[in-house]
């Protein structure tokens, strides 16, 4: 399944709430390339989740101008405009009369897509989000908290929108699910390349999923925008280093793997054996853990590949 | 409603029947007399009857509707429509009639305004607080995937407000078919003609009695089965939680 996939550009970006002295989003200006997750962070107050909703003017902006693929959201039809694009929440807000098909069948119906065409891409979106294509007769009531969000996934997916907004859409899930869907949901934007605008709290899942971090301050006022790698070795200021954690150092060795090091020849018998997959943070964990200096990581199909020491982890 | 009886001493050889030993007796249930007045007596009743409720529902329930539609689009009307069916509600059935024979006469619309109004109360009530229920969450992904305000009303809310305005339509249809009998008070129309007649006899008719009132209770019960199968037929989804 290719798409297309759009750029986005936040230009200047402002929202100033009636009544209110102080803007909720000041100014924000970043782009976001095409088929790239940007990950919107920061304290509540940050404004984050109104940024989101400038984009499909769920939330009218009061200054400054948003693109999507050169073209301004205010010069589009609105309803045109948010049949365009995804949209996912915390609270998934599936319809509860509908079963799930009917569910992801939403936008498709919208676009007069005849049910034999829903069908089958229901049936083909399932099997993309993970669930059986039994699901399809289903009644949200009769799913988990984490296969209603892969069906909300499924159905903000539907009509192939080159952008999608997803607020918090983990948010609500315990920790062991939420990690998985975490997983499967950077697998399937591998296959599928979408511009992602993801607004989340958690610092560990931005720097999971994003390809880049927009780290908002209270004001609405962006604070640093990078990969996660330079965010967490290179903070912009004393707010992003403190919001990122004292831990950043150990944040940015789970970004790299053993697979990434220069690693020394084999030399020495009874080492511990780590696939190439392993993230430095895992590694070092275990060399701790063990009270050893040195690892030996293992290919793909068990064949030794070299020995990481202590100091090739934390070069 | 004794009151209504000749005041006479010792039994008095009912005046209702030539007709067989039960008669006489003034049996419980006489099955020759309800074969012999199906046809002139019962029958007639139970169709007028369904006639009133139908009506009376059908009306009541366009009303309403469309006040609900006010009351929930407009917040600010909603406590003055819930206020004036609630008053409409409160009044006691006899004494709307009474109020109304002056304007409409001794008429079937006179019996239908006053079971109208009966309606509202209920119709009114469930119609709003089954708009009102659905999901804040609901509402934003409906409007962040582009429906339109009119879309969102008909594809999502009112299909999820389905339920409770069932339930409501059970509750007015029940009620109306038990207020209806009272309606003979004014005219003899509907199972409430030979309830009144019945009971109006020098010593209670128990045959004409038992039939009309029991045909007005079946009546009641179908029509609430039947309903709730509809329910049932409608929202399937609505029994999963």
């Amino acid at each position: 399944m290719r798409t297309e996939a759009a750029e986005l550009v936040f230009d200047e970006a402002t929202k100033v709430y009636p009544g209110r002295e102080s803007a909720a989003v000041d100014h924000l200006s970043l782009t976001v390339p095409a088929g790239e997750i940007c990950v919107l962070v920061g304290p509540s107050g940050g404004g984050k989740t109104t940024a989101l909703k400038l984009v499909n003017r769920l939330i009218p902006l009061t200054g400054g101008d948003i693109r999507i693929d050169g073209t301004s959201i205010l010069e589009q039809d609105v309803v045109a405009l948010r049949r365009s694009i995804g949209y996912v929440i915390q609270q998934v807000g599936l319809f509860p009369h509908m079963t799930v098909e009917g569910n992801i069948g939403t936008v498709p119906r919208l676009y007069r897509r005849p049910r034999s065409w829903i069908k089958a891409r229901s049936a083909e979106l399932l099997e993309l989000v993970g669930l059986d294509p039994s699901y399809a007769k289903r009644f949200p009531a009769q799913l988990s908290g984490g296969e209603r969000q892969r069906v909300g996934l499924a159905r903000a997916l539907a009509a192939n929108p080159p952008l999608m907004l997803m607020d918090e859409p983990f948010g609500a899930i315990d920790p062991i699910v939420r990690a998985r869907l975490q997983d499967e949901f950077l697998r399937l934007q591998k296959e599928i390349r979408k511009t992602v605008v993801f607004v989340t709290h958690d610092v560990d899942e931005a720097i999971k999923v994003g390809d880049r971090i927009a780290i908002l301050r209270e004001g609405g006022r962006l604070a640093q925008y990078d990969t996660p790698q330079q965010i967490l070795e290179h903070p912009a200021d004393e707010f992003v280093a403190e919001f990122v954690g004292r831990d950043r150092a150990l944040k940015a060795l789970a970004l790299r793997t053993l697979g990434e090091l220069e690693l020394s020849p084999a030399t020495e018998d009874g080492l511990p054996r780590l696939p190439a997959d392993t993230s430095l943070r895992d590694a070092l964990a275990l060399l701790v853990a063990e009270r050893r200096n040195a690892l030996l990581v293992i290919g793909a199909d068990g064949a030794p590949l070299g020995v990481a020491t202590r100091e090739d982890l934390l070069a | 409603m004794t009151g209504w009886r000749l005041a006479d001493g010792g039994p008095v050889i009912p005046n209702f029947g030539r007709g067989s030993e039960c008669l006489r007796d003034n049996g419980w249930l006489c099955t020759s007399w309800v074969r012999q007045h199906w046809g002139d007596i019962l029958q007639p009743a139970l169709v007028q009857h369904i006639e009133l409720t139908l009506i009376a529902v059908g009306i009541g329930f366009a009303i309403a509707f469309l006040l609900a539609l006010v009351g929930f689009r407009w917040r600010v009307f909603d406590p003055p429509l819930g206020a004036f069916t609630d008053i409409l509600y409160t009044i006691p059935s006899i004494a709307l009639y009474q109020l109304l024979v002056p304007v409409t006469g001794l008429t079937v619309t006179t019996i239908e305004i006053a079971l109208v109004s009966y309606t509202l109360f209920v119709l009114y009530r469930n119609i709003v607080a089954g708009l009102r229920a659905v999901p804040p969450e609901v509402l934003e992904s409906a409007r962040g995937m582009g429906l339109t305000r009119r879309q969102t009303f008909l594809r999502v809310e009112l299909p999820l407000a389905a339920p409770a305005i069932l339930a409501g339509l059970r509750v007015a249809t029940v009620a109306t078919i038990s207020i209806a009998t009272v309606a003979a008070f004014l005219i003899y129309y509907g199972l409430g003609g030979p309830i009144f007649d019945a009971l109006g006899q020098p010593d209670i008719f128990r045959t004409e009695l038992l039939a009309s009132g029991g045909l007005a209770i079946l009546l009641a019960l179908s029509a609430d089965a039947l309903l709730a199968l509809l329910q049932r037929a409608l929202t399937p989804w609505s029994r999963l939680r």
